[in-house]
């Protein structure tokens, strides 16, 4: 005999049923924990862009962000303006930090669409520092960053991070052997944008040429490096004319 | 093992050595390849597996009676997926950090054919104190595996264990290097991880010429 569980009508009832009670257990998860989740994301974003511009708890070679129970103090005190650039309009916004990127750069696909640029201006020991969160693609899925720069354009730190890039070798992108080759790479060359290149086989790897804009890549991640050139290119190219502007 | 009968105690023992995930059953080959570049992602990895594993074929172990045949690889597949997903949700609430490191292996969780062979081979058929032994035990196998594997292309392929220079600093030119030592960067790249995988195939059926099929 047939036995009960081989039915095509229980077979039905009771993938109706795994559906409603996987998907609604699922669904409360998210949305119980939602706020705690994007809480965590905005503390995340804060003390990434701190640490670009250097405000970080590192030692020796080891890697780590101010404590999160004073982020929300340490922001405000470092980041003394927070700008949105949209065209030649520059305004003053105290949010201007979560903008969502992604959100932007699709609007920004349709030509009328002015795109929204965020930029945080940092003070710290009397050195300015313009930082600009940047977005773009890994091998897996998204990769983003935020790059702090002086007037001239030459980076001052960076942070950079991943959705999925491959462990131990496109993940490495959010380490500081890779991060701090960044640190004195011009982003111009002879008055001209050219970015930084993630560069295979450069004759640098102690990376002591800083005006070459390349930097040395990780072995194992050419896409996830090739992602992370073209996002510095692209995406900073945009704050090209806000530091022309500046020097007049 | 006094708390386990013999029979018991096989189901944690045979999948470390003679039955093991890896090297015999060929299962979950593809995140051996994928995330051994590190010693440290291979740890994870394997911790993150024995949770899944261990709670997923006790669950499907509950749940064998009523799950219909037909579908039982789509209702497999729910089961992991949403414990995956929760436990990640609950890590992102309250255990950010931590999270940011797990989540690139969330994905491979899901599709690792451990998981589903486990299932589908033993939690589908047995009860749930046994399934939950299986799961432990086949979790074990596969991360001793990852390990080995990981611990070799590190220290091969990045002069690192954990993230630790061992060796000395390769562009400073300490340690070995001063000798003239260079790393392997071709042991970071996934081919290199079969051929461990290899290799240690080759040293398991040697020793216990049992384990050799004969074709």
């Amino acid at each position: 005999m047939e036995k009960r569980t081989d039915k095509n009508l229980y077979t039905i009832l009771f993938a109706i049923g795994m559906v409603i009670i996987v998907g609604s257990l699922l669904a409360f998860a998210s949305a119980g924990l939602k706020e705690r989740i994007e809480e965590n994301k905005r503390i995340e974003k804060q003390l990434n862009i701190l640490y670009a511009m250097g405000v970080n708890e590192n030692e020796g070679s080891s890697m780590s962000f101010v404590s999160k129970d004073i982020v929300a103090d340490e922001f405000s005190k470092y980041i003394t303006k927070q700008l949105v650039i949209q065209g030649d309009n520059v305004t003053e916004n105290t949010n201007a930090y979560l903008i969502n990127i992604k959100k932007e750069q699709s609007a920004a696909k349709d030509d009328s669409y002015k795109r929204q640029l965020p930029l945080f201006i940092g003070e710290k020991d009397g050195e300015t520092f313009y930082i600009a969160p940047i977005r773009g693609k890994g091998l897996w899925d998204a990769i983003w960053g935020f790059v702090a720069m002086d007037d001239k354009m030459v980076v001052q730190g960076v942070f950079f991070d991943h959705k999925g890039e491959t462990a131990g070798l496109g993940s490495n992108i959010n380490q500081r052997f890779f991060m701090d080759d960044f640190i004195g790479e011009h982003l111009l060359s002879n008055g001209a944008f050219k970015g930084i290149k993630v560069a295979k086989g450069n004759a640098d790897p102690k990376n002591l040429d800083k005006t070459d804009n390349e930097v040395d890549a990780l072995a194992g991640a050419t896409i996830t490096g090739d992602g992370v050139s073209a996002m510095v290119k692209s995406e900073l190219k945009l704050y090209l004319p806000y530091f022309k502007n500046l020097k007049k | 093992m006094g708390l386990l009968t013999k029979k018991d105690a096989a189901l944690i023992k045979d999948p470390l050595f003679d039955n093991n995930p890896i090297t015999i059953q060929v299962l979950g080959i593809c995140s051996a390849l994928a995330i051994t570049a590190e010693l440290e992602a291979a740890i994870v990895m394997s911790i993150s597996v024995l949770f899944v594993l261990g709670i997923g074929n006790v669950v499907i172990s509950l749940m064998r009676n009523i799950i219909p045949s037909k579908i039982r690889i789509i209702v497999q597949l729910v089961v992991v997926a949403a414990l995956v997903i929760i436990v990640d949700l609950v890590l992102k609430a309250f255990a950010y950090e931590l999270s940011k490191t797990l989540s690139v292996f969330v994905g491979l969780i899901i599709t690792n054919c451990i998981i589903m062979g486990r299932f589908e081979a033993f939690a589908l058929a047995n009860g749930p104190w046994r399934s939950f032994l299986d799961g432990i035990g086949n979790s074990l196998g596969y991360g001793i595996i990852l390990i080995i594997v990981g611990f070799f292309r590190e220290l091969l392929g990045s002069g690192t264990l954990l993230g630790i220079q061992v060796l000395g600093d390769s562009i400073e030119k300490t340690g070995v290097y001063a000798y003239g030592y260079e790393n392997n960067g071709f042991m970071l790249l996934a081919p290199m991880a079969l051929i461990v995988v290899g290799i240690i195939i080759w040293v398991q059926r040697s020793r216990n010429t049992v384990l050799i099929e004969d074709h």
